[in-house]
């Protein structure tokens, strides 16, 4: 069920394109959530996934990671067919999630949800090894034997950071990690993503927070009801505050 | 006073069984949300198949054929798994409907090639002395098999808790789209796990042989104890399964032999009201 890959690499639009959507509709049952989406993101940038609440974000990454397939459009990761494949699948071609509501394991410890997401290594000089994640995230270390459900809220959102890392994902998508944490918790998980970008990562940011998400974005999309209604570059909407004011409402981006 | 200590060591070797018989039920549905209802079927077919290499091949000791018909009941369990159950697997009733079908033409199966009378598997010749127990004498086998179920039980339990495989079929339980997720390849696991469950079923089937033997209803006859050891002990739960077979062990044989007419009352009373009052069991987790 694997679509070929001969020609794959032709469909690239760019060399260096990462993630590419093109017209993807997905439904939820009967509800037609996707309508049409389509964006692209270059290798080693960070993309502003925004909207309003309903407007699709969670809808948009759970098609990227094929645990809502779309029905239509296709989705290519460096030029790859991956949309219709297994989940499991799609992450072993180097999609990583970060999920909303962090969803780690909760009767693993922490070593061990980060163990289970352990992957082949990619041709990537530096793999990430349970070290390099404890080396991010000390706290973790300190309660590597704990079970994941006991754990902070904070806690677990670098659990399910360093779950996501540990498959040495080319592309990261990031479900509103700042979501419930304290604002100094957000801080932090602001600064992880941050570095993250400067050391390469490809990442997709999922955000209510849209100051957080555009402070640290290259490239933004806003969804609304299911269509993108903004692609282009973050600088845009940091310069030109109407279009965040008209997609997503006059209370989003100081909190 | 003999009368308790034999009914109560009866209790612990049928317990023994059950366990056998139940953690691979257990552990199936656990991962996949499988009621696996063929699951006495592959425990008769077992005992069918050790029974029959015992009788043919002189070479062939118990465990050897305990071995054998466990690795072929995985293979058939795996292939079932693959061809027909994986496509159910949204839809539960289907597969409460095709594991019962399938259950019925295992049985049909088993009585057509090997007939109807019940086949007995001999117990291994250095087994067969009584071991005494406080003055009392006691089929050594019936021993052997409580040490058997609990050296599985330990052996499940490090495979669960000890290894990264192990964790990873735990994570399935946990949350099974975010396990796929991350990578874990969940579709060999639902077959690893299925043909591990099948195959312990397989063995225990020829290992409770020297006291059931092999003979048709055998499925009929242990799948509802198994399906009350895990409601019991909650689904899922391999403690549950421990400790609700031993508990099912003790009230089956006691139940039989103060009020055999009533045996099946004492048994499924309480389970209704397990099931309607506490459905979690003794040790499950609910569902979220």
């Amino acid at each position: 069920m694997r679509s070929s890959g001969i020609n794959a690499r032709a469909w690239c639009t760019l060399a260096n394109e990462a993630l590419r959507l093109d017209g993807v509709h997905s439904y939820y049952g009967d509800s037609h959530v996707l309508q049409g989406v389509s964006f692209a993101l270059e290798a080693g940038k960070l993309l502003a996934l925004l909207g309003r609440n309903g407007a699709g974000k969670t809808t948009c990454i759970s098609s990227i990671v094929g645990l809502v397939p779309p029905r239509e459009g296709t989705i290519r990761l460096f030029g790859q067919r991956i949309s219709g494949l297994q989940p499991e699948n799609i992450s072993r071609m180097g999609i990583g999630l970060v999920p909303q509501g962090r969803r780690i394991f909760q009767s693993l410890n922490v070593r061990e949800n980060l163990l289970v997401a352990r992957q082949r290594e990619r041709t990537r000089p530096d793999p990430w090894t349970i070290e390099r994640v404890y080396d991010m995230f000390p706290r973790l270390q300190e309660r590597h034997h704990q079970m994941a459900g006991s754990l902070s809220g904070g806690e677990q959102q670098m659990l399910a950071i360093g779950r996501a890392l540990m498959g040495n994902p080319s592309v990261l998508l990031m479900d509103e990690p700042s979501e419930g944490l304290a604002p100094l918790i957000v801080a932090e998980v602001g600064r992880t993503i941050s570095r993250l970008r400067d050391e390469g990562q490809t990442i997709v940011l999922v955000e209510q927070n849209s100051k957080l998400a555009l402070d640290l974005a290259d490239s933004a999309v806003i969804l609304t009801t299911g269509r993108c209604v903004f692609h282009g570059a973050a600088s845009q909407l940091r310069a030109d505050e109407s279009i965040i004011a008209q997609n997503l409402g006059v209370f989003q981006g100081h909190s | 006073m003999q009368f308790w200590i034999i009914q109560s060591l009866n209790s612990l070797a049928l317990g023994g069984v059950l366990f056998l018989l139940a953690s691979g039920f257990s552990l199936i549905f656990g991962l996949m949300r499988l009621a696996n209802l063929a699951h006495g079927a592959l425990f008769m077919v077992g005992a069918y198949i050790g029974a029959n290499l015992l009788r043919k091949y002189a070479f062939i000791d118990l465990w050897m054929a305990a071995l054998l018909s466990g690795l072929m009941v995985a293979a058939a369990g795996g292939l079932l798994e693959r061809l027909v159950l994986r496509r159910l697997a949204t839809n539960p009733l289907g597969q409460v409907l095709v594991t019962l079908g399938v259950s019925f033409i295992i049985a049909d199966a088993c009585l057509m090639v090997w007939g109807g009378d019940p086949i007995p598997v001999p117990t291994p010749s250095y087994l067969r002395r009584p071991l005494f127990v406080v003055g009392f004498a006691f089929p050594a086998y019936r021993v052997v098999v409580v040490g058997i179920a609990i050296a599985t039980a330990i052996g499940l339990y490090l495979l669960l808790e000890r290894t990264r495989l192990g964790a990873m079929i735990r994570a399935g339980v946990d949350d099974m789209d975010m396990a796929r997720a991350v990578g874990i390849p969940v579709s060999k696991l639902f077959t690893a796990v299925f043909c591990l469950g099948a195959g312990i079923a397989g063995a225990a089937g020829v290992l409770a042989g020297p006291i059931l033997s092999a003979y048709p209803g055998l499925d009929a006859d242990m799948l509802p104890l198994a399906l009350i050891v895990v409601i019991l002990g909650g689904i899922g739960s391999l403690v549950g399964a421990f400790v609700g077979s031993f508990i099912i062990g003790f009230i089956y044989t006691f139940g039989t032999a103060l009020v055999p007419d009533l045996a099946y009352v004492i048994l499924f009373l309480p389970m209704i009201f397990i099931i309607a009052y506490s459905p979690q069991g003794l040790f499950g987790r609910m569902a979220t």
